[in-house]
Parts: C-alpha cells; structure tokens; sequence
C-alpha cells in the first residue's frame, strides 16, 4: 500500500512542466489581447494626432469644403458626401442585383453543379486586388461608358446628378467599381443565409399552396433578412473604407459638386492622395478625416455585429 | 377540372415567371462584367509577360520607351509579406489558442472576438496612417522613415484578424474526445494543444492563415505611406530600412502615368499578382473540398 502510494506521488506532474503550462497560457492571453491593444492605439493615435486640427476647426471641419494648404484652412465636407454618396449609391445598386444573383444560386432554376460553379466564382472575385480594378477601370470602364455618360448628360442633364459636362473620371465610375466590388461580399453572405433556411419553412409553404416567388418573398427572405443586413452593412463599411480602385478612378477634386458627372472625392482617396506630401496642419487635418472615416466604419460595423446577434436565425 | 391542370395566364404563373426571369436577369449582370474582368486581366497583362520582366529594374517613368522590369518590386511584394506573417502569425495563432483552448466565454475572450471582428472592419488606409505616425514620422526604426519593415507591420495588422478567427475557428472544430483523451492521459494543457488539438486543426488554420496572406498581397493602401516605392534592386539586409517597391504600389503608380511603357508594365504586374491570388484561392478550395470527402469522425 505505501509503496503503491510513493509511486503516486512520483508521477506527479515536474515542477519545470508546471511553470511551462502557465507560461504558455500567459502567452496565449497577452498575444490575444494584442488584438485590444491594437484596436485602441489605433483610435488613440488617430485621435491625438488629428487633435490639433479637431481644437482648431471643431465640428465646422465636417460642413466646409475648403481644402486650401496655401491659406491653411481645412474643411472636409467634399470628401465626407463623396464617401457616403459612392457607398450608399453602389449599396442601392449592389443590394438588388447581390441579392437576386444570390436567389437564383439557392434555388433550382439550373443544376446544382453550374450554381455552385457560379457561387464560387463570384467568390473568387473577392480576391481580386482593389488596386487591379482601379487599373481596370482607367483603362477599360472609363472609355466604355464615355458615350454613355454624355448621353447622360444631354438628356437628364437638368438632373442635378447629372449636371455637368463629363470629363473623364468622376463619381459614377467610383460607385461603378464600388458595384463590383461589393457584388461578391453581398452575394455570397446573401447566398449563405438563404441557404440557412430551414428547408421546412419552405416545404410549409408550398403546401399550403404559395407560388414559388410568393415563398420566396414571403417567408423566405424575410427569415434570412437578419443575415443579408448584416453582409449589406459590411458591404457598405468595405465602401467606405475601400481606397485605391475609388482613388484612381474618382478623379480626386475637392471642388464640391452635387453631380455624379463630375471629379469627386472620398475621404480614403484624399489620404491616400495627399498623406505622402503633406506638412504642418495639413497632417492633423487629415488625421482628423481619418478619424471620421475610422467612427464611421466603426460603427457600420458594430451596428452589423449587434444585427447579427439580435436577430439570427432561431429555427 | 381545369383548376387542376398549370394555367399559364393565371397571374401568380405570370408573376413567377417574371421574378424568376429577373432574378436570372440579374445574376447575368452580376456575372459577365466580373468574367470580362477577369479574362481580360488575364490576357492583356499575360500578353506582356516576357523574360526580362523578373530581371530588370523598372525605369524612371519618362519618353523612355523601354520600361524595364518588375523584378525589385516582385522581391519587394514577397518580403514585405514575409514580414507581415512573421508578426501576424504567431500573434494571431497565439491569440486564436487562447480564445479556443483556454477562455470560458467570459467577458474578456466575447471583447477580444469583438474587437477582432471590429479590426477585420478597420478601412486598410487607417492601418497604414496608424503606422505612419507610429513608426514612420517618429523614425522609431533606427531613424529610418518610410521602409518595407514599416510596410510589412501595417499589412500585418491586416492579417492578424484573418489569422486568429481562423486559428479560433479551426481549434473549435476539433472534437473535445480528443483533448479529453490527452488530458487523460496525463498531458498537460500545453502539450495537449501543441500535439493534438493544433496538429488536427492544422489543415483549416493553414489554408486560412495563405488565404489571409494572400489577400494581403495585394493590399496598396497601407504600403503607400509606409513602403513607399523604390526603382531599385534590394541587394542585402540592410535594404529592409528603407523605401521598398511592392507589386500593388507599382500597379497604383505606373497606372497614373501617362506613358504607354509604364502602364504595360501595371498591366503585366497585374497578372502576375491576380495570378497567384486566384491560384492561391483556387487550390485551397480545392484542398478544402478534398478534406471534406475524406474526413472521418
């Protein structure tokens, strides 16, 4: 019996062994709060850097447009309507042909094969780099849609969307882009929560005697709704934040101007643009439009989490 | 009688049929753009593929008709993304273990998935002026200002949310039968997570962690104010400290130029770039479909 309980007592576990497995679960926790940690000195930093700015101009910085390094005074205001016209303007285009695309996938109408074919190659697309479409876009959109523009222009020109003589890159070609762009996020997590349906919602349905489109609009999209919310509001966050295919195709003017028809600005593209060459008060202020691009994606983002949360499936 | 039989004119017919033409209506807009895309990506940058390419230096942008090669930002594009999964894998991994293997869904381990999920959302260029005024205008890297070290830390912060939640997800799918058996036995936690759960889980977490480095490949944003670019060959270590090339910063500058030798030279980088992201893409799910077939519980 004692000897039996010696031998216990020896197969503890070594001292050394111990420590290790404490050491590596403190590792594991501090790389995981590294996540924290970047997350806040990314705010912080921007914040402080942009606080010069923010003391000097408050919130008129977000109602001016006069981008004027020369006389020293900043406001953002083109870029600010630019980011939120292009996002929202491609979401409202994205959301129905994203959302009939991800419809036609789910359902029967062709085998499954070739659907799933589809699905993955709209995928792909996702993974083609920003900067390869704004390539794309100078030198095979723009002149693709140049007639189309000034046939715009000539008969809905008293639109004021459509106000001015199109000159080569401007607005509607960054929202264009932005289509493209959003079509597979949208798609594809659209696609997803229809697939997640309960098949039963959808067998009730037809035995009650509801017409295919009738199911669908029905009881269908509206059980996936939460889900499709949810992608359509990371699409738009993907909108604002996306930089280089809107930068290089936008025109990059900060003359403010309510037509699509002519040169615009976002936010990003104005970093993107004037961040390398910029000195002084020029820095702090575009800071400080990073930091209003950073609380705008920021809360596109929390508001799609909280949607996800609230409202998931509950079949 | 006739009540039983499919009646075209009867509106509900007409109506299904018309949504359904609509919604074929628009996957085909949704799709041929994207396949124009594509191929002519493929063709027009393919057509400008020669040897010389992955040799020479580019030349300054001038009425030169000769461009040049990619080749500095070609090496440039692979170590600035080296660096990158130098930082954000082991963090991540690390950070992703945590979140699986030890936290109870308490409060802290619900922040970091949060924050994880927020960082995924950050816009790219916000990355690269965190890094600028962290590391690039403070010359905190032995007063170095723009280089591929700083390039490769904003694209890590890019990575790194890809990188936990797929570490996180992967270790998640591995059935708990397994650490139990572990545990049983007498391994401690450690060895437990380093022998049995992360080897398991070691498909799925790598197919992400490429999938995460592939699309860090191709980001421009955050290099352009921290990497910069350079026309020049890296020829030793000590060219980590300054302004490096990468294939996405060449594509942005070369496109704005207004001469027809530099833009074919976007154009070719092009391909080589979306090349190898699709190809990256197209084996994983390849790889991920052959596990499914093959998984046994």
């Amino acid at each position: 019996m004692e000897e039996k309980l010696t031998l216990f007592k020896n197969r503890k576990r070594f001292g050394i062994e111990k420590n290790i497995d404490i050491i590596f679960k403190n590792t594991a926790l501090v790389l995981s709060s590294f996540v924290a940690i970047i997350l806040l000195g990314i705010i912080l930093v921007v914040f402080f850097q942009s606080f010069e700015s923010f003391s000097r101009y408050g919130l008129k910085f977000l109602v001016t447009s006069e981008w004027n390094p020369v006389k020293d005074e900043y406001g953002a205001f083109t870029a600010i309507y630019g980011t939120l016209v292009t996002s929202f303007l491609s979401l409202l285009i994205t959301i129905p042909l994203g959302v009939g695309t991800a419809i036609f996938i789910t359902e029967d109408f062709v085998p499954k094969v070739i659907r799933e074919i589809i699905g993955s190659f709209v995928e792909l697309l996702a993974a083609i780099p920003s900067v390869v479409l704004g390539l794309w876009a100078i030198f095979v959109m723009e002149p693709f849609f140049r007639a189309f523009f000034v046939f715009l222009h000539n008969f809905f020109g008293w639109i004021p969307l459509f106000s001015t003589e199109p000159t080569g890159r401007n607005s509607f070609l960054a929202i264009l882009i932005l289509v493209i762009m959003l079509l597979p996020i949208v798609t594809s997590i659209a696609r997803d929560s229809l697939n997640q349906v309960p098949k039963k919602l959808r067998n009730a349905a037809y035995g009650i005697g509801a017409s295919r489109w009738k199911t669908i609009f029905s009881v269908i999209l509206p059980a996936a709704l939460s889900g499709i919310m949810a992608g359509v509001l990371l699409a738009l966050g993907r909108a604002m934040g996306e930089t280089m295919a809107v930068t290089m195709i936008i025109g990059n003017s900060n003359a403010f101007s309510w037509s699509l028809l002519s040169p615009g600005y976002t936010i990003s593209s104005m970093l993107a643009n004037q961040f390398g060459e910029a000195d002084g008060s020029q820095v702090s202020s575009l800071f400080y439009a990073a930091f209003v691009l950073m609380i705008l994606s920021l809360i596109v983002n929390i508001f799609a989490q909280w949607l996800v949360k609230k409202f998931s499936l509950k079949y | 009688m006739n009540s039983l039989y499919y009646q075209k004119r009867l509106s509900r017919n007409i109506g299904d049929k018309f949504f359904t033409s609509l919604s074929v209506i628009c996957a085909l807009i949704a799709i041929l753009p994207l396949i124009f895309l594509v191929t002519y990506i493929l063709i027009k940058g393919g057509s400008q593929i020669t040897p010389e390419l992955f040799t020479l230096e580019p030349n300054p942008p001038g009425d030169d008709l000769d461009a040049g090669g990619i080749n500095p930002a070609l090496i440039g594009t692979l170590i600035i993304t080296t660096i990158a999964s130098i930082i954000a894998i082991p963090v991540g991994v690390g950070g992703g273990i945590y979140l699986a293997e030890y936290s109870k869904g308490g409060a802290f381990s619900r922040f970091i998935r949060f924050g994880v999920n927020v960082l995924a959302g950050v816009p790219s260029i916000i990355a690269g002026v965190f890094i600028y005024a962290l590391i690039v205008s403070t010359k905190i890297l032995f007063g170095s200002m723009y280089s591929g070290l700083a390039g490769g830390m904003a694209l890590s912060i890019l990575m790194l949310p890809t990188v936990i939640k797929t570490t996180d997800e992967g270790l998640k799918l591995v059935p708990n039968e397994l650490r139990y058996a572990s545990l049983g036995v007498g391994a401690s936690m450690y060895t437990t997570i380093l022998k049995v759960s992360l080897p398991s889980a070691f498909r799925s977490i790598a197919t992400g962690v490429v999938l995460g480095i592939a699309r860090a490949a191709g980001e421009t944003a955050p290099l352009i104010f921290t990497a910069l670019f350079s026309y020049y060959y890296i020829t030793g270590f000590e060219d980590l400290f300054y302004e490096m090339g990468s294939l996405a910063v060449l594509i942005y500058n070369f496109a704005l130029e207004p001469y027809d030798a530099q833009n074919k030279l976007a154009w070719a980088a092009s391909f080589i770039l979306v090349l190898s992201i699709l190809s990256v893409n197209i084996f994983s799910r390849i790889l991920a479909a052959f596990t499914e077939k093959t998984k046994r519980v």
